[in-house]
């Protein structure tokens, strides 16, 4: 709007906006009868269950003009504009229309649609005074030709053509002026109808990142799948295989033979074991991160001083984020750092600090998994910081929003 | 001595039945989850409880939570926890109800013979640690541990202690006299000190602190 007039008006921008401000009187119209014969029929019915229904159909029919409007938006607005209402939880008209009176959307589009009913008629006056006001500046010529004289309130009289050729080049150049004004007031109304009807970009991402998160934790409870497969298939069998070889063994002549093949077994359990433990550690199921984190300390060969204070359990998802980013870390520490001692601390919030004394250097994106895991954490909107100057010391901050 | 075990998979059960049979003890009762073992060991009143720590309903802890309540409700019953992972926290919890309990890997039964003899002494009132639990301890004591007032030598002797050895073995394991290790666990005894109680007492108490030391 702000370039060239001649491209504007040439452009489809104009007739857009004034299709646009045309049709809102139109639609606020027939949603302002729709509304009084809803309210008249709902007060005079009030005594009877239907009258109270017909009621409670007043908001609900801004919700089905706020989605005309969202349509009728597209006219001047390519954004996307997405409904801002959630679906259902249960099927039914009755459900969904319970559903609908609880969300504040539908109030907010209530209150839309009666302000759009009040602007309407403004729209109506601007719109007629400019365009009425325009055409039959243009059009004087033609009918001063017929006879007809053009009045300006009491000021004067055109009745000449050569005064009303005058008169038509201003009137060429009021209908521009009137494109530029209807489409500012399209593009004010647009404005409004966005604010009020149109979910918002913030609460969108939240959605998005709500629905990682969801994605994050249906992975969590398939690693726990797997983790209990494994334990109630494979290893109980090796177990068994190990028992039943040391049966075995009392009785045969070749007790060497077998005690070979029992620590072949042996081999695999192990293996097996710390496999799964990667997978998901039983001891954070049952105990928690407490527990999960002393038992990774136990098996490192840094010492490893743990401060663990969480009054309350933190979601599984995000717990499980935690200890794995713990796991890296302490792998981490006895694998590069040199180290020759660590400490790790956890407090509510969720906050994760891995501290050692080792040489430094390390870096997120240092091929150490830590990218994966500040990922991982990403998804459930957390935060990984690495302070890692050459000659040590190495501190490892991660915060993990949760209530808890 | 007669048995009552707790193990959801019917392999192990019936590998432990045989196991326990072969060596002259009888099974009076297997059961597949914690509310049997409850009921099992007030209707048979076992020498000694055999229970696996995951099991159903909520295949998590519900086995050693099982063994908890029994040691509350009967102090002194003899229970040996077996289990695919040893942590040290769930080996603390256990010996802080006393003595006669065990708690070992489930692979271990393998050798037949020596886990035979560890449940013999659990049931006997002693304490029986995995040695992956009291290797793991050994690994990460602190500077203000209690550890930190024994030798070496006295440390070790206790690591020993918590696996369940008796003196005789423990003499036989580090190859010194019967006399020197009586007077290491008189030492280690003084250094923690736990000179009030009667000896058997003692050395649940002394791997007590041991398994507490690394928290």
């Amino acid at each position: 709007m702000a370039g060239n007039p001649l491209r504007f008006v040439c452009s489809s921008w104009p007739w857009r906006s004034v299709l646009y401000v045309a049709t809102g009187p139109l639609v606020g119209a027939l949603w302002a009868v729709l509304v009084v014969t809803l309210a008249i029929a709902g007060v005079v019915l009030a005594p009877v269950v239907v009258g109270v229904a017909l009621l409670a159909g007043i908001p609900l029919s801004a919700v089905g003009l706020a989605a005309v409007e969202r349509r009728r938006l597209r006219l001047v607005d390519s954004r996307p504009a997405p409904s801002p209402h959630r679906r259902p939880a249960q099927a039914g008209l009755r459900a969904w229309a319970a559903f609908r009176l609880r969300e504040t959307a539908t109030w907010r589009e209530l209150g839309y649609a009666l302000l759009a009913v009040a602007l309407g008629m403004v729209d109506v006056v601007v719109a007629f005074t400019f365009v009425v006001g325009s055409g039959l500046a243009t059009a004087s010529p033609m009918l001063v030709e017929q006879g007809d004289q053009i009045q300006f309130g009491s000021g004067g009289t055109v009745d000449e053509p050569g005064e009303a050729w005058a008169l038509a080049v201003v009137g060429v150049g009021l209908i521009v002026v009137t494109l530029y004004a209807l489409s500012t007031l399209a593009g004010a109304r647009a404005a409004l109808a966005r604010t009020l009807l149109v979910r918002p970009v913030e609460e969108e991402l939240v959605e998005v990142r709500a629905s990682r998160a969801r994605m994050a934790d249906a992975f969590e409870a398939e690693r726990r799948r797997i983790e209990r497969d494994l334990h109630d298939g494979a290893q109980q069998r090796l177990t068994g295989l190990i028992m039943t070889l040391g049966l075995a063994k009392l009785d045969s002549g070749a007790p060497e033979l077998i005690g070979k093949a029992q620590d072949e077994a042996r081999a695999a359990l192990a293996e097996l074991r710390d496999l799964v433990r990667g997978i998901h550690p039983s001891v954070l199921t049952d105990r928690g991160l407490r527990a999960a984190v002393e038992s990774l300390a136990e098996r490192s060969p840094v010492p490893v001083e743990v401060d663990v204070e969480l009054p309350d359990r933190p979601p599984e998802g995000t717990e499980s984020a935690a200890y794995f980013v713990i796991a890296e870390a302490l792998a981490n520490v006895a694998k590069h750092s040199g180290a020759t001692r660590a400490r790790v601390v956890v407090r509510p919030g969720l906050c994760v600090e891995v501290h050692d004394d080792g040489t430094g250097g390390a870096r997120v994106d240092g091929g150490t998994g830590l990218q994966g895991l500040a990922d991982r954490v990403a998804v459930y909107d957390g935060s990984v910081r690495l302070s890692s100057p050459p000659g040590g010391p190495t501190i490892l901050q991660v915060e993990i929003p949760c209530e808890s | 001595m007669r048995i009552v075990i707790a193990e959801d998979s019917v392999l192990l059960r019936e590998g432990l039945s045989q196991i326990l049979a072969r060596f002259g003890h009888e099974v009076v009762a297997d059961v597949g989850d914690a509310a049997d073992l409850a009921a099992a060991v007030d209707e048979h009143e076992p020498d000694v409880v055999v229970t696996d720590v995951r099991m159903p309903p909520g295949f998590r802890d519900e086995g050693l939570r099982a063994a908890l309540a029994l040691r509350a409700k009967r102090p002194g019953l003899p229970i040996l926890v077996l289990s695919q992972y040893v942590e040290q926290s769930y080996a603390a919890d256990l010996l802080e109800t006393g003595g006669g309990v065990g708690y070992l890997l489930k692979d271990r039964v393998g050798e037949v013979a020596e886990f035979v003899a560890a449940l013999e002494r659990v049931a006997a009132g002693g304490t029986v640690i995995d040695p992956e639990v009291v290797r793991g301890l050994l690994a990460r004591r602190r500077a203000d541990s209690p550890l930190e007032r024994l030798t070496e030598r006295e440390r070790q002797v206790l690591a020993l202690m918590a696996e369940g050895r008796s003196n005789g073995a423990i003499a036989r394991a580090l190859t010194v006299s019967e006399a020197a290790v009586v007077k290491h666990v008189g030492s280690i005894f003084t250094r923690l000190d736990l000179h009030q109680t009667p000896e058997d007492h003692r050395r649940v108490l002394a791997v007590v602190t041991f398994l507490r030391a690394a928290r």
